[in-house]
């Protein structure tokens, strides 16, 4: 399957927005090769700031910039964007609704060589729970580039993952990306599989390996809040069972996002996910998400078990 | 330098803010009435002699701005607002209750005037370089941005961040003002951290430093006036403060961080207010 880079694709997204748009910003805190957010700031150098490895003043700094008419995207790893700097995002950015746009880059356990320090199984979570803050994870590099522009469109604060590695391809070029919309990657009526960024390629694998067995519905919940209830029910309907699946604690992300959506008509789900564990390093990427079951062999069995 | 009669208005001026921190803390509730009085003489130079801002439009684009780093002490930006004409007085003694425009700390979406949230102490001197880059960017020129600090709040590590990179960027429109009245919550701040050099921190920063008596009118008005012609980097002003000031038993005393007043407290404050 054809694989993209999803930083690659965020970075050149950031340019073309920051073209189009001269309020766009972009911070980073000593990063920026890495988040590619150095594509911005080398074709905007007047409108890019390296805020050195300080995070939070970093994102306070960004709610004054949008004070100023500013629109502000701010970069750093996940478990820093996220976690370091959380009480500054809900201080000083979200009880303000203020337009400020926060990455977290190496999202997941992405970063897999640098360990547990480095990969973030919570920053979903504690996005989420913020107040009026929207969370988004693509899929791949195709969605990843389609999110800067609307998230500059939207008023307010955002929280968009990026995923370090390369991901195969499953979402349409044409497909326009809307905030707040799940699509529907593979039709299917026994098991709906509701999954977010690296995980809906192993959805669709996992679709794959059951054809002819078991009809898998897959749906890319690429905006995990806010998350309409209605528009999730009717995604699972007919469906006996649901599974959902992230590259994340099953505790505030993704899969406790669709339970929650789900409470009013709840069906038996499985929660493929982190399991209230911290990462580890390892030589690829691939090697961790085997290791802790983010595999479409998980899916399989999850699927076969409902 | 200055007028006597500008220096006696400015000060008639700030006497009417403390007296109208006594009235929004009211009696029986709890409210910081110490670090807002030790801010109360700059916050009155700020706002009427100083700055460029517009009452009627609080969000005019080329004013001045402050923010409240030491968000707690709102009720002195509070009062110099509703002083200026932003809301009306009658809006202070609701300070702090069910559903009112001035909450317990700085909420510009519910406050006219108010530039950003604050309260989370460390946070303030962030938002202000972001603004005076920000206005900067816009091409303000001869605008500023100023940002009130507490002497116990430079104990949060994001101050020295937001230190080290406004004189880094060159942010010479942002103008920190310590209120070192040498009194956090629990005790003298010099019993719990000893920041020690103060000065000399701010200034191997990168900072120019103005130190000055943060109760004199025109030694504030003068620092406030140099900060203008400091290029090439951010500017703080020393100021030192007595917490509680201008109210004789609230007067450097640690219990007055955040109390309740008696209703005989309450009369001899604006007693001695008048």
């Amino acid at each position: 399957m054809n694989t993209k880079n999803q930083r690659a694709a965020y970075g050149e997204a950031l340019v073309e927005l920051g073209r189009k748009n001269p309020d766009i910003v972009a911070l980073d805190a000593d990063l920026s090769k890495s988040t590619m957010s150095a594509k911005f700031g080398e074709a905007f150098p007047d409108r890019f700031f390296d805020m050195g490895i300080a995070e939070a003043n970093m994102a306070s700094c960004a709610a004054g910039l949008s004070r100023t008419g500013k629109i502000p995207f701010i970069h750093s790893f996940a478990v820093f964007s996220a976690g370091r700097a959380f009480d500054q995002i809900r201080q000083t950015i979200a009880i303000g609704k203020l337009n400020v746009k926060i990455i977290g880059s190496s999202c997941g356990l992405s970063d897999s060589a640098d360990g547990a320090t480095h990969q973030s199984v919570e920053d979903m979570a504690i996005m989420r729970v913020i107040p009026g803050m929207t969370v988004l994870c693509p899929a791949d590099a195709v969605e990843a580039a389609k999110m800067p522009a609307a998230m500059a469109e939207h008023a307010g604060p955002v929280y968009m993952r990026v995923c370090r590695e390369d991901l195969p391809v499953v979402t349409d070029e044409a497909a326009p990306f809307e905030i707040g919309k799940p699509t529907v990657l593979r039709e299917g009526s026994d098991i709906v599989v509701f999954a977010c960024g690296s995980m809906v390629a192993k959805a669709l694998e996992a679709a794959d390996k059951l054809a002819g067995e078991l009809s898998l519905r897959v749906v890319n919940v690429s905006t995990i809040k806010p998350m309409n209830a209605d528009l999730i029910e009717q995604l699972a309907d007919g469906c006996r069972g649901v599974i959902t699946a992230e590259d994340h604690s099953v505790i505030g992300g993704l899969g406790a996002a669709i339970l929650q959506a789900m409470a009013r008509h709840p069906k038996p789900t499985v929660q493929i996910g982190m399991q209230d564990t911290f990462g580890q390093s390892a030589k690829t990427y691939a090697e961790l998400l085997d290791y802790y079951g983010l595999t479409a062999d998980k899916i399989v069995e999850a699927a076969r078990s409902l | 330098m200055y007028d006597q009669a500008l220096i006696d208005d400015l000060n008639q001026k700030a006497r009417h803010l403390r007296r109208n921190i006594v009235l929004s803390i009211d009696v029986g509730r709890a409210g910081h009435l110490g670090g807002s009085c030790s801010a109360a003489d700059v916050v009155a130079a700020l706002y009427f002699y100083k700055m460029h801002h517009d009452p009627k439009n609080p969000e005019l684009r080329d004013r001045d701005r402050v923010i409240f780093s030491k968000g707690h002490a709102a009720l002195a930006q509070y009062a110099a607002l509703a002083q200026c004409g932003y809301f009306p007085e009658s809006e202070l003694p609701k300070t702090k209750t069910l559903g009112a425009m001035l909450q317990g700390h700085p909420d510009f979406l519910k406050t006219p005037g108010i530039e950003a949230g604050t309260g989370s102490l460390g946070q303030g001197l962030s938002i202000a370089l972001g603004m005076a880059l920000g206005m900067r960017m816009n091409g303000i020129e001869g605008r500023k941005c100023y940002a009130i600090v507490g002497d116990g709040e430079l104990e949060e590590g994001q101050i020295w961040e937001a230190a080290m990179a406004a004189a880094s960027f060159k942010v010479d429109n942002l103008v920190a003002i310590v209120d070192r009245n040498r009194l956090q919550a629990s005790d003298r701040t010099e019993n719990i951290i000893n920041i020690g050099d103060m000065e000399g921190k701010w200034r191997t920063f990168g900072w120019e430093v103005l130190e000055i008596d943060g109760h004199n009118m025109a030694e504030i008005c003068e620092a406030l006036d140099k900060a203008d012609t400091i290029k090439g980097k951010p500017t703080v002003i020393i100021a030192n403060t007595i917490k509680g000031k201008g109210i004789s038993f609230a007067e450097n005393q640690v219990g007055f961080h955040n109390s309740a007043l008696s209703q005989e407290q309450y009369d001899r404050a604006l007693a001695e207010l008048q």
